[in-house]
């Protein structure tokens, strides 16, 4: 009677009604990017121009790809706080006396952040266009697939957190906690290609580096360098751990 | 519908092990209004939480709606229901809406989902709330509203953990009614935990009392209340001269304590104070003594909590 699929696929389409009812969050979550498009892209044409070590492409090429990213990152991270505001009003318990895979709860959740963030990124993508984004189609799909991987990852690993804290006090300064190294270490807004030595060698070990780096290449339409396929698998490892991590969460007796 | 045999859970926290639950046995009936009382931190809710596999048990075992909870947790999830303490609800969602996303994870379709909804909402008068949102309902709607989402899967055990708290007293009554109706209309056996004596001794049947972890007690209400040592009589003389004859002849009645004189009155503790009385009352008119007036007062629950646990459920701050 009860499957994963099933009870992910219903855990999804109440989520994604939730969302629905309130658009506004969807579009208020579009505005940080957008911002960032305006009032910051046009101040990296002379620096991308005039500065040696560079990635290739013109400056569209070298930041969109971080706004993308950036969207992944912060677009999903702060999830848990609806979780925790769902656990206050007794639904995630009300969900888990009920017969329904534990894992597809979480999972239906993951993937409503997912949609969301997809269809932010397109936003982003047409409207960067008028910008002067220019950029291969097949690059911009694998750009949207390691996106929707990032979001999938962020999401996991912020309703873990929010279900093992219950509480917004401690969820907000973990996560914050998080999110600004990841951020600062991956290069989004200049590439760390631009680095001294040691920041260059800490930002290696953060997997969003990494990322950024193959959505960059992606972008210029090189789909094979070794910068594509070393952050394509530390994207893939990334949303291994964090999908492993909230399904243990959600699994766990007591959560 | 519930057997359970040494239940335990032990808490590990920074202070060391916290034995929480030790050892509970228990037993529902089909059909039965169970109430299960304790104080705050007496494993009440680690107990409930036990029997409706929202936490494991350190050891003990239990059958839980015909299944084994620790081997077919998922076979007891399908034949239980739970309307948790602090309400079950997200206030910006729709009222069906939560009942037909609630059922559609028992398997039940779209359709038969919104038809037993709006049944069991006319049912528990929720009548014209369907499309309403949580949060504009009071609360003693949104606490049926609770209900309903419990009962939508048609569960032959309901769990209802401290039912009327926070509601005010007009709400409560209409909410027991409810209650008596999950067993008397519905057939369903309910298994209720509350801080609330008139509550407990309004709607069950049979009342377990746990306190440091374990049942103290169990039985009907009038079982437990025959069991504090029975009904207080209570004289007051038109003239205290005549004390002494009084208590000597109250003190001759079958299964009297020793009778206190205080206040003007005359007490004594009789197994069945209202069988006594015409005999009381024959023996002093006997006698000559003159009564200005007479009182039995039953025991309560609060006194058989009292002298079960040393506290009075009363003096506990609500949960």
């Amino acid at each position: 009677m009860n499957n994963v699929w099933r009870d992910t696929w219903l855990t999804f389409e109440r989520q994604m009604r939730l969302s629905l009812r309130n658009p506004i969050w969807v579009a208020l979550g579009l505005i940080q990017p957008l911002m960032y498009l305006a009032l910051f892209g046009p101040l990296l044409k002379p620096v991308v121009a005039n500065t040696p070590g560079l990635p290739p492409g013109d400056e569209w090429q070298v930041f969109a790809p971080g706004l993308l990213v950036q969207l992944g990152l912060f677009g999903a991270a702060f999830v848990g706080f609806g979780l925790v505001a769902e656990y206050r009003a007794g639904v995630i318990e009300r969900q888990r006396v009920s017969p329904a895979s534990r894992v597809s709860l979480l999972a239906g959740r993951v993937l409503r952040d997912v949609v969301v963030i997809v269809v932010q990124t397109l936003l982003l993508l047409a409207a960067a266009v008028p910008f002067g984004l220019r950029a291969p189609i097949a690059g911009v799909l694998l750009s949207l697939l390691i996106v929707a991987g990032l979001g999938a990852a962020f999401a996991s690993l912020s309703y873990g957190c929010a279900l093992l804290l219950k509480s917004e006090d401690a969820l907000a300064p973990l996560l914050n906690g998080l999110a600004m190294p990841l951020l600062l270490l991956s290069g989004i807004l200049l590439p760390m290609s631009l680095a001294p030595g040691w920041l260059r060698r800490l930002s290696d070990v953060n997997p969003l580096k990494h990322t950024v780096d193959a959505t960059r290449s992606f972008f210029t339409g090189d789909l094979t360098s070794s910068a594509a396929l070393w952050g394509s698998l530390a994207t893939i490892g990334l949303v291994a751990v964090s999908l492993w991590f909230g399904a243990r969460t959600f699994r766990r007796e007591s959560a | 519908m519930i057997h359970a045999r040494a239940l335990s859970r032990t808490f590990t926290t920074r202070t060391g092990p916290v034995e929480a639950v030790r050892g509970v046995d228990l037993d529902v009936e089909r059909g039965e209004i169970v109430g299960f009382l304790g104080p705050n931190g007496a494993g009440k809710t680690t107990t409930l939480r036990m029997l409706t596999t929202l936490l494991t048990p350190t050891s003990g075992q239990a059958t839980v709606a015909g299944h084994d909870l620790i081997r077919d947790p998922i076979g007891v999830r399908r034949n239980i229901g739970y309307v948790a303490q602090g309400g079950v609800t997200l206030p910006e969602a729709i009222a069906g809406e939560e009942c037909v996303d609630q059922a559609r994870l028992y398997g039940l379709g779209k359709s038969a989902a919104a038809a037993r909804g709006k049944e069991l909402f006319d049912q528990l008068d929720l009548g014209g709330l369907w499309e309403r949102k949580c949060s504009s309902l009071s609360g003693g709607q949104r606490r049926r509203l609770d209900i309903v989402i419990g009962l939508m899967h048609s569960p032959g055990l309901v769990f209802l953990d401290e039912p009327t708290t926070g509601l005010d007293p007009q709400s409560r009554a209409n909410l027991w009614n409810h209650i008596g109706g999950l067993r008397d209309e519905l057939g369903s056996t309910v298994f209720i935990t509350t801080h609330y004596l008139d509550e407990a001794d309004h709607l069950c049947d049979r009342l377990l009392v746990i306190d440091h972890g374990q049942i103290v007690a169990s039985g009907t209400k009038e079982e437990l209340k025959a069991g504090v040592g029975g009904d207080a009589v209570i004289v007051t003389l038109a003239d205290p001269a005549r004390t002494p004859d009084a208590s000597g002849v109250m003190a001759t009645l079958p299964g009297a304590d020793e009778p206190v004189v205080g206040d003007g009155q005359i007490t004594v503790h009789v197994p069945e104070g209202g069988g006594l009385l015409p005999r009381l009352l024959r023996e002093l008119d006997a006698k000559g003594v003159e009564l200005a007036g007479v009182e039995v007062r039953r025991p309560t629950l609060d006194d058989v909590f009292l002298s079960l646990t040393g506290r009075s459920l009363r003096d506990e701050p609500a949960a």
